[in-house]
């Protein structure tokens, strides 16, 4: 059997060749490999589907706001440990790490921009950053952004995407349902206008308050938005969720948001929202 | 004697038993034994003082759960005069699980408007154990309205272990019901008393919740979350609600502390399952000092006071 000998040192395997693991990302829509740089120039929306890719603020921001006009309002606000909350985790490692990881303060980050010309507030949210959870923090930017709004009634604008009230923060976490909505009942008669844009996923307590008080209310296509997470209602009722249940599109069907725009035609209609109502 | 008793109530209900035995030994034999049983009544007290003097924090949540302790009919019934039952939000339906209606409470009218759970399971199934939908949260709405166009304040009782999580609520607008109420109730023109009488979980609790005076009934929770769907969150595992309860800091004196709240209500020794109408007496006492106080204020200083409580609400640092 001498042909089976190796004759010379033989074959090398090649060595793996390393793959930038960030140059190439699976859609998770319709599963295609996609080019990162072509993805990031799609504003992170898949180009064979349209899925929409979850983005944070600091995605986020630059496709709304016109070129170096985002002047951030309160950088520096960072969250305490108020109940010095310790479970398997102690909150005050979690607020670490989550800066750390995502290089944020928090879950919510808010300015003056413009938009198209248009003088706004802006804020927006970062799923990364504990879920985007509103504690405290959330809940006086959010706060601030209002009271700036007012102060050069201009339009308010969030881009909200969180998984609900910040459990850590306890009580106070649940108040600031309470302290954003109590704020925005201040501009619900006379304005300034509000529109609030729901991105993939919205739940709970920012739902619940800020996310569904907008004058207008936009959806990202597919966005997952409701009161209750799906796994909690999944348990409820003891069976699997009907395909499409908290979705945009099931949302805009029952009536709970105005319209679903695409991310990159998302800057065009509410320019086009703000001259409206800018009626004067 | 209460029929359901918790581990921590056992040597309560041990000397309970003791006097119940005692008693009917007396009226068996015909013996006077007031003394003695008059000596273990006092035993008995000084036994619930002990054991509530070291409540903790799940036994707290346990007490606030408890299935003789009072619910928002049953108050209504021990401390209004008069009350008549307002229905359906004009939309939908009407949720049996959140009760509204016109009271007249010692010469006072209010509006009530409550949470409302279950005796029994065909109760509970009727009132879907306290958890409202949609319809509830604008039921509550509606009659607030009602009573802001007629300058009658509101007592809101809570008592939720949460909004519904169902499919149906979600369809209708379970995030849109109660972000609307807590945008209204923060500009409604009238006095707004809320009261924790049993449970307050989550959203579901503040989807009423928004008031001028905030106050709890002794053994009471008010927390951003349940203890159990805190630990299934945390630990995967809701049996460790107890120490998700520990963590959450839920109970009166906590919210107090924190300034989240304006007052506790005391129950009676033991706690409101024990005596329902000295808990109803001490509910309706700390309503009309409330409401008394709340109807002198002028609507707009009543609405700017309201907002900027809540404005100010929350903890950070930044420098």
């Amino acid at each position: 059997m001498n042909w089976f000998k190796r004759v010379q040192k033989g074959l090398r395997t090649s060595q793996k060749r390393e793959m930038p693991d960030n140059l190439w990302i699976k859609c998770k829509g319709c599963g295609e490999i996609l080019f990162r740089k072509e993805l990031e120039k799609a504003l992170h929306v898949c180009p064979k589907c349209g899925y929409h890719f979850r983005m944070g603020s600091n995605l986020y921001i630059p496709i709304l706001a016109d070129e170096n006009s985002y002047r951030e309002i309160s950088p520096n606000l960072r969250s305490v440990d108020p109940l010095g909350f310790k479970t398997s985790k102690k909150y005050s490692d979690q607020l670490k790490e989550a800066k750390k990881r995502t290089g944020l303060q928090d879950a919510c980050r808010i300015g003056e921009a413009t938009i198209n010309g248009y003088p706004v507030v802006l804020g927006a949210m970062d799923f990364g950053f504990i879920g985007g959870s509103m504690g405290s923090v959330v809940g006086e930017k959010v706060s601030r952004g209002i009271d700036i709004a007012r102060e050069n009634n201009c339009p308010l604008i969030i881009v909200t995407s969180s998984g609900g009230a910040r459990m850590q923060e306890g009580i106070l976490s649940l108040m600031q349902m309470a302290k954003t909505s109590a704020k925005l009942s201040l501009i619900s008669e006379k304005g300034p206008l509000f529109i609030s844009i729901l991105t993939d996923p919205t739940t709970g307590g920012v739902t619940a308050s800020f996310g569904m008080l907008g004058d207008i209310i936009i959806a990202e296509p597919g966005a997952l938005v409701g009161f209750a997470g799906p796994r909690v209602i999944k348990q409820t009722i003891g069976q699997d969720l009907p395909e499409g249940f908290q979705r945009a599109e099931f949302l805009m069907e029952k009536g709970f948001v105005d319209m679903i725009v695409e991310r990159n035609k998302m800057k065009s209609r509410i320019s086009n929202i703000i001259r409206f109502f800018n009626n004067d | 004697m209460s029929k359901i008793t918790y581990d921590f109530e056992q040597p309560i209900t041990d000397v309970e038993v003791e006097i119940a035995l005692l008693e009917s030994k007396a009226m068996a034999t015909g013996t006077d034994l007031t003394s003695e049983i008059g000596k273990l009544k006092e035993k008995r007290d000084k036994v619930i003082r002990d054991v509530h003097s070291k409540l903790n924090r799940w036994q707290r949540v346990l007490l606030a759960r408890h299935p003789d302790r009072p619910y928002t009919l049953d108050y209504i019934e021990m401390i209004c005069d008069n009350f008549i039952e307002l229905h359906g939000d004009r939309q939908y339906g009407d949720d049996a699980a959140m009760v509204t209606g016109m009271a007249e409470i010692d010469g006072h009218n209010m509006m009530i408007i409550g949470h409302q759970k279950g005796r029994g399971t065909r109760d509970n199934i009727k009132r879907n154990f306290g958890m409202s939908n949609p319809e509830g949260y604008r039921k509550a709405l509606r009659v607030m309205k009602l009573g802001e166009k007629f300058k009658i304040p509101i007592l809101s009782l809570v008592d939720t272990p949460g909004a519904f999580p169902g499919l149906g609520a979600e369809e209708r607008g379970q995030a849109e019901a109660i972000a609307k109420n807590l945008l209204e109730m923060s500009k409604l023109k009238v006095p707004i008393l809320v009261i924790i009488i049993g449970e307050g979980a989550s959203g579901g609790a503040l989807g009423i919740g928004i008031g001028d005076r905030i106050l709890m009934m002794q053994n009471t929770w008010y927390s951003v979350i349940s203890p159990e769907g805190c630990a299934s969150i945390l630990y995967r595992d809701s049996s460790k609600a107890a120490e998700a309860a520990e963590a959450l800091k839920l109970t009166p004196d906590d919210l107090l502390e924190i300034g989240i709240i304006d007052g506790i209500i005391t129950e009676p020794n033991g706690g409101a399952h024990r005596d329902k109408e000295s808990a109803a007496d001490s509910l309706k006492e700390s309503i009309l000092t409330n409401i008394r106080e709340l109807q002198n204020l002028p609507s707009n200083i009543l609405i700017e006071n309201r907002v900027n409580k809540y404005s100010t609400m929350g903890a950070w640092i930044e420098n």
